[in-house]
Formats: structure tokens, sequence, C-alpha cells
């Protein structure tokens, strides 16, 4: 899988948040086999230097960053927050989020395709976090975007692709354009139906961060995202209402 | 002079970004920063002057999802 031009070995990108630990964190992403991994920027506390402890422990993970502009409502605010991820992580990617609702962390569309354009102007590699609306995949295209990231459902619900029909017009439309299912997902069952549909990837954080245990959460994605993507590759059988026997007919002992 | 830095107003002694900085003790830190709003670039913190009641932002790597 190509992203911007960088080949990417995992269909699985993973999130750092909400983990019980750094141990924790190390360990899910060791045994997820993920290559990206989403990280952030925040206020530096007092002294306590948690963000240089946190950029060391990133590093040994050995993964690609993808820094996020999570929380930014407005998109002065999201560009600013690009600006700052890149210089702090050294990288032009950017998972851009320009949140229009509080309670549904859903995007705000229009504050989402002005920030991509602004910030693909300045050089960036935007990974918009987007809904599965065609006519809006259509304006990111439009501003410069190569991936789109749409959600299965509202961030940290577990609620997997809530919108199935949405989601597979959306992949017809752009069959070129890599897709990744980013926010929602809360099993490894959802992030296979999801490649076995077509979509390049999937993104999640809560689901393997917030499970009892993690690091066991994360390889179920990683199995489950490589069983996705072997169906999709596999041409699957069309379903069909009526029963058709597996077995042969033909030659059955005739037992009165 | 005051100024506000991460939401907290602060008397700082330094003019400069770059030398705020190291009145805080991130001279050497993997930190980015935003004055008023907008970017500064690490290489021009040492041009750029601060006036009383500025607002700094002053950010680093963190968890994100």
């Amino acid at each position: 899988m190509r992203l911007y031009g960088t080949k990417i070995s995992s269909r699985l990108m993973l999130g750092t948040a909400l983990y019980p630990s750094p141990s924790v964190l190390a360990e899910a992403f060791r045994r997820s086999g993920a290559g990206i991994a989403t990280v952030s920027v925040r206020r530096e506390a007092g002294g306590d230097r948690a963000g240089t402890a946190f950029w060391d422990l990133v590093r040994d993970l050995g993964v690609t960053l993808l820094p996020n502009t999570a929380g930014c409502h407005s998109v002065r605010e999201a560009v600013t927050t690009a600006q700052m991820a890149r210089e702090l992580f050294d990288t032009s990617w950017i998972k851009l989020e320009v949140i229009g609702h509080a309670d549904t962390l859903q995007p705000d569309p229009f504050g989402l395709v002005e920030a991509a354009r602004t910030l693909t102007e300045e050089g960036f590699q935007v990974f918009p976090y987007t809904t599965e609306d065609v006519v809006l995949a259509d304006r990111l295209l439009d501003a410069g975007c190569e991936v789109l990231m749409p959600w299965g459902a509202p961030i940290g619900t577990g609620l997997g692709l809530t919108n199935i029909y949405g989601l597979r017009t959306l992949r017809a439309q752009f069959p070129d354009v890599p897709m990744v299912v980013d926010a929602g997902l809360g099993l490894p069952s959802q992030a296979a139906t999801a490649l076995e549909m077509g979509f390049d990837a999937v993104l999640l954080n809560t689901a393997v961060a917030k499970a009892g245990d993690p690091a066991a959460m994360a390889e179920g994605f990683a199995r489950a995202v490589e069983a996705g993507r072997l169906a999709y590759q596999a041409d699957p059988m069309e379903p069909r209402d009526m029963a058709a026997p597996s077995t042969p007919v033909i030659g059955k002992a005739f037992l009165g | 002079m005051k100024i506000e830095i991460n939401g907290t107003v602060t008397e700082v002694r330094a003019d400069t970004l770059a030398g705020v900085l190291d009145e805080l003790g991130h001279g050497d830190a993997k930190v980015a920063t935003a004055l008023n709003e907008t970017f500064v670039p690490a290489a021009v913190r040492g041009q750029t002057a601060l006036a009383s009641g500025d607002r700094l932002e002053i950010v680093t790597p963190r968890q994100g999802g």
C-alpha cells in the first residue's frame, strides 16, 4: 500500500492514546504490526518533560508517524496545529481533523475543505478525517488530498460501520483513491468488513487501548485486517437468496 | 513583563521568544510554538520579540488517535 508515495507494510494504523501505560502501548504496537502511529501536539505542562519522554517512546516503535489536529474546531486552529506538528515530528503528513459538533465529533465539512486546501498549498500531505459523503470527498480531492479517511462511526464509540451503503458508495465512486476507515471501530470483525469492502486500511485507537488486554486485541485486529484484505483480493462469491447444495446431487444412493 | 503562556499569565524577564524558552527551561526541549495564534518556526525564535500581553503556546509531542 502506498500513501503519498510512501510504501506502508501494514494496513492497520494505530493510535497512541488511552493506553494504561507506555509499556502496554509498546507491546500493543509490537503485536499489531502497525506501520503507522497517530500522535498529537499538546501543551507542555511545567517542566515535566512529558513530551520528550513520549517522543523517545514513539521513536522506538519504529513506525511512520502521522500527527493529528485532534480537537481543533476552526480552520485557523487546525492550520496552526498542523504547522507546529510538522516542525515537531519532522513530517509533512497531517491527519486533518476540523471538528464541527461537540457531541458527535463529526467533521465540519466546510472548514475541513478550506483547511485541506490551505495545508496542501503549504506543502502538507493531508489525510482528512471525513464522513462517507461523496460530494465532500470530491471537494477534498479537488483541494489536493490524495488519501481519504472516512469515519466508520463517531470517534470512540466502537459502533463499527454504521452506514454500509454510504461507505460502499464512496468506495465505488473513487476506486483509485487510497481510503482508510478511521474512527468508530470496536471489533476486529468490523475491520475485516472494511477491508473486504475494498477499503485500503483502517485506523483505530480506543478499541485496542481500552480493551482488557490491549496487546491481544491489537493482534486480533491485525489478523482481521489481513483476512479482510485476502478476501477482497480473492473475489468473493455473490450472495443468493435460495439454497444451492454444495455436495453433488448426482450419484447419491437411492435409499427410498 | 507579563505574557500568557499556555493560558497562564506569567512574569518573564526575556524579551524574545528564544529567551523565554530558555528562561522556562525549554531551550533544548522538543517544543513548537505559536505566538498570538500564529505559528513561529524554531529558526526565527531568536528574532521574535515579545510584548506585554502576548499569548504564547508551547506544545510538545503527545499521545493521539
